[in-house]
């Protein structure tokens, strides 16, 4: 029976009704005459503690507070890629439709289209064997992604007493019914619905080995993320946060993206769905908007509805990931959602924690990147899908030491640290090459040397060397000035600020540099590396560190990822060719000068 | 309790503390009610209802409760949020900090009434901001360029120039090329008499004050009225922009007594605080402002909105800067140091930003070279002051021949691009030019951050 109740408190987001008895925690309800969307957060007595997800201006004691039996559940099945929802799995393309340029209360709509039609093709026959999680049949979604019909998590499983031929049908269709041991019959549609909060079961977790290439060389060559992975990105406002988040949705090799805007800008969301529809893909040539799903709750949309914009967007990857595809999650950022938590914490008057977050925040964090992974889904055929989930944490003044940073870094394993002071000398990506770490650096080499090449680990660590002794060197520099250090030393900040320049930095607005691929990237990083040993070789052969300083070959290495195109990466052996060069006439030249210096000190001394 | 034509009236006010009102026995009452209050002497202040519930009702009083009583003040539930007349007659007039006449004439005809609070507009509707204004600011231009319907707020600290460079901006601002409808819609929102008064001078001068709206909170006006402020001011600022189609420049200043009046009300509701005791909502609260801003698909207008804040202690990880960063498109940063040097506009380029420049720039927009330019500028400009950091201690000596260059190249850069005269408009092309002059002291090599076919066109050195 569901609860019918009224109205006795309001207060923002937060609104108390009695008469709640049957009510159930967590169950959606109806609030009000506009019926605005809530959800039962606490239950005292027949007082039921309601989070509404829709501005409650206007709202009266007494008005009515009406259960619907369910949790927040969102709709699975085909038509969700290319939407953008807002927190509770609203189309806000329908929402405009019915309300206009602003965000109306108590629209009800629907999902997905329900009176589309898809073409179903069966890939399980009559008296076939199905289990929660198997395939059913696929509908082509978009050009880039074909859709698995999947039999729900929670069906009991069975035999399947009838299958629909292939055929156009709308997603209300019965496409299957099963039977179990001659008992009830279950009819399957090609939808089915999922509560938000509960993750979808999988039938075993497998180790992440391979490497979600992002196009991004500070994130790929040195600080990677494995599929099925989770990593953070905390930066200060300025540091690029969003930029990054938005090259990983742009350019990460996953099937499907899943990007959640979570208490930010609305322009950024409307940059995302302006864009997104002319990028293409550079693996299938198609529109990037083919394989994405934006959940968008800007900072000035309902608070509540932020909370649950995390799990809407995580559900969906997840239902994804069953089919047996590569999902990412980007959510920008999780410092709003924490805050809602806050501020519905405050709200229910709970005894606060660290600067009035409530003391489960770091439970809650934890359950939300505990469902990132590479699993084999359940039901048959098996198959491997993942979701890899990437956080932006918005530190207050950038102090890391804040409490949802501390409690985020516990959860995840690769940490992207974006540093105010690099964005101030617009370096960008501003992340920090010695504060940030990757757990997955020895789980993906195997693919970098299966794939690309078995150079990629050294080339890695030995330029990463060279980044390391600048910082060290970076000291005594600040004290001392520069001309302080013995020219092996200056040589190693040459070749660090070179490699800033010209590895670490990237330009996302750049049509060639903004996506570099693996092979790019292991190319650039190698003629880095042989340049600083050439360079090396060279000073003990008495040339002058100007001379090497000089050469045309530096801002040519520096240059090369906007000059060179990934369809002409032949140019880069015309730049190892030029080092060669560059070197050997250096060499003749300065070998002679060094000779001739000899020759002179001796005569000297002879005179 | 009396039934009026238009609401419910109580009597029975339980308790008053700071800006609050607490009235006992209501039945019938909404959130975010208006609420019109009348004291014993028969003065009248405006209310909100800021959480009902028990046959209780908690009321934020705007004008403050000085004065109110416990018995004889009247309260009349309206029933209705508080909503701002809106019309074209209101472009020229000036109003106080709740949009009441303050300038001695009538209230202008409405046109219609808007809820002051507005609506989150829906991003799928919204249109994406490319266009550039031209604020003939070098700075601005060249390095932070502003585009219509962004938030670009300007940081400053107490006494610095920020008033000057908004009103610069407010006069300067062009699409160039193009002869629409601009308004502009000023909120002084607790700051003081003589900086209203600049403002409202410039304005006058240049002859742009018929097209302005301004509301004035001044510092000595009631504190509580300043969250209205900037609702009122941009309730008529997207009514101009959206009903209208005026291309609106909403200048507000200064958000940190807005934030300030908040957190007095926070405390007042005993509220569990966030950082330095303001409450945990104002990042949502501000967002509900600043986002305020923007472009409707199919709709002519625009707000562009420039916040002015004053950062307390100069410190931007403050709490009031440090959230509107996060909210706003970019920010221009005054800095102490540059201000101290004479030079204006003191912005401290390096801790500046403008988000949508790169979308407002380049081919077909203003210049193919500029987003390069303004990237390299940022570039040499860092270098040139970890260089000066480094003379300090080792002296010029110490220094190599390019980081004297950078030296050189640092101090070009503040006097001959980065200074100019609060009256000095410049095209964008001379901005350019003077950007390459500054570039120009560089070796060749050293522009790593520009395309070789630009540096063959522009480069002088």
């Amino acid at each position: 029976m569901v609860a019918k109740g009224k109205i006795v408190w309001i207060s923002g987001p937060a609104v108390r009704a009695d008469g709640m008895s049957t009510a159930k925690m967590y169950e959606t309800v109806e609030v009000g005459e506009s019926k605005l969307i809530g959800e039962v957060i606490r239950l005292t007595g027949d007082i039921a503690f309601i989070q509404v997800y829709e501005s409650t201006s206007g709202l009266k004691p007494g008005e009515p507070v009406t259960g619907t039996g369910q949790p927040l559940s969102v709709l699975l099945g085909p038509g969700i890629i290319g939407k953008i929802y807002d927190g509770i799995q609203r189309p806000l393309d329908e929402i405009a439709a019915k309300s206009g340029a602003y965000i109306g209360r108590g629209v009800m709509t629907s999902p997905v289209d329900m009176k589309k039609k898809y073409r179903f093709k069966p890939s399980v026959k009559k008296d076939d064997q199905v289990g929660p999680g198997s395939i059913l049949g696929t509908v082509e979604e978009t050009p880039l992604l074909t859709h698995r019909i999947l039999v729900p998590p929670n069906h009991p499983g069975g035999k399947i007493t009838d299958i629909a031929s292939e055929g156009d049908y709308d997603i209300e269709h019965i496409v299957a019914t099963t039977e179990k041991g001659g008992g009830e019959k279950v009819q399957l549609k090609m939808y089915h619905k999922w509560p938000v909060r509960k993750p979808r079961p999988y039938a075993e977790r497998y180790d992440p080995t391979v490497p979600l290439v992002t196009g991004q060389r500070v994130i790929d060559t040195y600080f990677p993320i494995a599929k099925g992975g989770t990593g953070a990105i905390p930066g200060g406002f300025g540091t690029g946060k969003t930029v990054t988040l938005h090259q990983i949705a742009k350019w990460a090799d996953s099937k499907v993206v899943v990007y959640i805007g979570c208490g930010e800008r609305g322009n950024e969301m409307t940059e995302v769905l302006v864009e997104f529809p002319h990028l293409i893909d550079p693996r299938s040539g198609r529109p990037l908007m083919e394989r994405t799903v934006l959940v968008a709750n800007t900072s000035n949309m309902p608070v509540a509805a932020r909370e649950a914009s995390i799990y809407t967007g995580v559900t969906i990857a997840e239902y994804y990931r069953d089919m047996g595809y590569d999902v990412v999650l980007v959510a920008d950022s999780t410092s709003r959602w924490a805050e809602a938590l806050r501020e519905m914490s405050g709200r229910l008057e709970e005894m606060p924690a660290e600067e009035g977050y409530p003391s489960y925040l770091a439970s809650r964090l934890a359950e939300f990147y505990e469902r990132a992974g590479r699993v084999r889904a359940l039901g048959s055929p098996e198959r491997a899908g993942s979701v890899t989930l990437v956080g932006a944490v918005s530190p207050s003044g950038a102090d890391f030491t804040e409490p949802v940073t501390t409690h985020t870094i516990r959860f995840i394993k690769t940490f992207w640290a974006l540093d105010t002071r690099l964005a101030y000398s617009r370096h960008y990506p501003s992340i920090n090459w010695m504060q940030s770490y990757s757990g997955y650096l020895e789980d993906v080499s195997k693919w970098w040397k299966e794939n690309v090449t078995g150079e990629w680990y050294n080339l890695r660590a030995e330029s990463y060397h060279v980044l390391q002794r600048e910082d060290t060197l970076k000291e005594i520099v600040r004290l001392l000035g520069p001309e302080a250090l013995p020219d092996e030393e200056k040589l190693v900040l040459e070749v660090a600020r070179m490699v800033k320049i010209g590895i670490l930095q990237q330009n996302s607005f750049d049509k060639i540099d903004t996506y570099c691929s693996p092979q790019k990237q292991v190319k650039m990083v190698g003629l880095m590396v042989k340049f600083y040993k050439e360079a090396q070789k060279a000073l003990k052969a008495g040339i002058p560190l100007a001379d090497i300083r000089a050469m045309p070959i530096i801002p040519a290495l520096l240059k090369s990822k906007f000059e060179i195109p990934e369809d002409q990466l032949n140019k880069f052996d015309e730049l190892d060719r030029q080092i060669n060069e560059q070197f050997h006439k250096a060499g003749a030249a300065g070998g002679e000068g060094a000779a001739a210096m000899t020759e002179k000190k001796e005569a000297e001394v002879i005179a | 309790m009396t039934t009026t034509s238009y609401g419910i009236e109580y009597t029975k006010v339980a308790e008053l503390k700071g800006p609050l009102m607490i009235i006992d026995g209501v039945t019938k009452v909404s959130f975010d009610e208006l609420v019109e209050i009348e004291t014993v002497d028969g003065e009248h202040r405006l209310g909100r209802v800021l959480e009902v519930g028990f046959g209780k009702a908690i009321v934020q009083v705007f004008e403050g409760t000085t004065g109110l009583t416990i018995t004889g003040t009247k309260a009349k539930f309206t029933g209705k949020t508080m909503e701002m007349p809106v019309s074209q007659e209101l472009l020229g007039r000036v109003f106080d900090g709740l949009g009441k006449p303050n300038d001695g004439l009538p209230d202008p005809i409405a046109d219609r009434f808007v809820d002051v609070n507005g609506e989150p507009m829906n991003p799928e509707r919204r249109e994406y901001p490319t266009s550039f204004i031209q604020t003939g600011v070098s700075v601005i231009d060249g390095m932070l360029t502003l585009v219509r319907g962004q938030k670009l707020p300007i940081f400053s600290g107490s006494g610095m120039a920020h008033n000057i460079l908004a009103a610069q901006i407010a006069r300067q601002a062009s699409v160039v090329g193009t002869k629409e409808d601009f308004a502009v819609v000023f909120a002084a929102i607790g700051v003081q008499y003589s900086e209203a008064q600049y403002f409202k001078r410039s304005l006058e001068e240049s002859g742009a004050l018929r097209r302005s709206v301004l509301f004035l909170n001044l510092a000595d006006d009631p504190a509580i009225e300043r969250i209205i402020t900037p609702r009122v001011a941009l309730t008529v600022a997207e009514y101009l922009a959206f009903d209208l189609g005026m291309h609106v420049l909403a200048i507000l200043t200064d958000m940190t007594n807005y934030a300030e009046a908040l957190r007095e009300i926070s405390a007042a509701r005993e509220e569990v605080p966030g950082r330095k005791g303001y409450p945990g909502y104002l990042y949502t609260d501000l967002a509900n402002n600043y986002e305020r801003a923007g472009r409707i698909k199919g709709k002519n207008g625009s707000v562009t909105q420039v916040p002015i804040l004053s950062m307390p202690a100069d410190d931007i990880t403050h709490p009031i800067p440090d959230l509107t960063g996060y909210i706003t498109e970019g920010q221009i940063v005054l800095g102490r140091d540059l201000f101290r040097k004479g030079i204006y506009p003191p912005v401290n380029v390096l801790m500046s930003l403008s988000r949508l420049m790169k979308d407002g720039v380049g081919e077909g927009k203003t210049r193919s070279d500029h987003m390069e330019v303004g990237n390299q500028l940022y570039d040499a400009y860092s270098r040139a002051q970890e260089v000066r950091a480094l003379s300090e201690i080792v002296g010029r000596a110490g220094l190599t021949g390019i980081d004297l260059k950078y030296l050189d190249v640092g101090d070009k850069f503040e006097q001959h691009f980065l200074k100019q005269a609060p009256d000095e408009n410049r095209t964008l092309e001379e901005t350019l030019t003077r950007a390459w002059d500054v570039l120009s002291g560089l070796p060749e090599g050293e522009l790593t951050k520009i395309k070789e076919k630009h540096v063959r066109q522009y480069y002088k050195g």
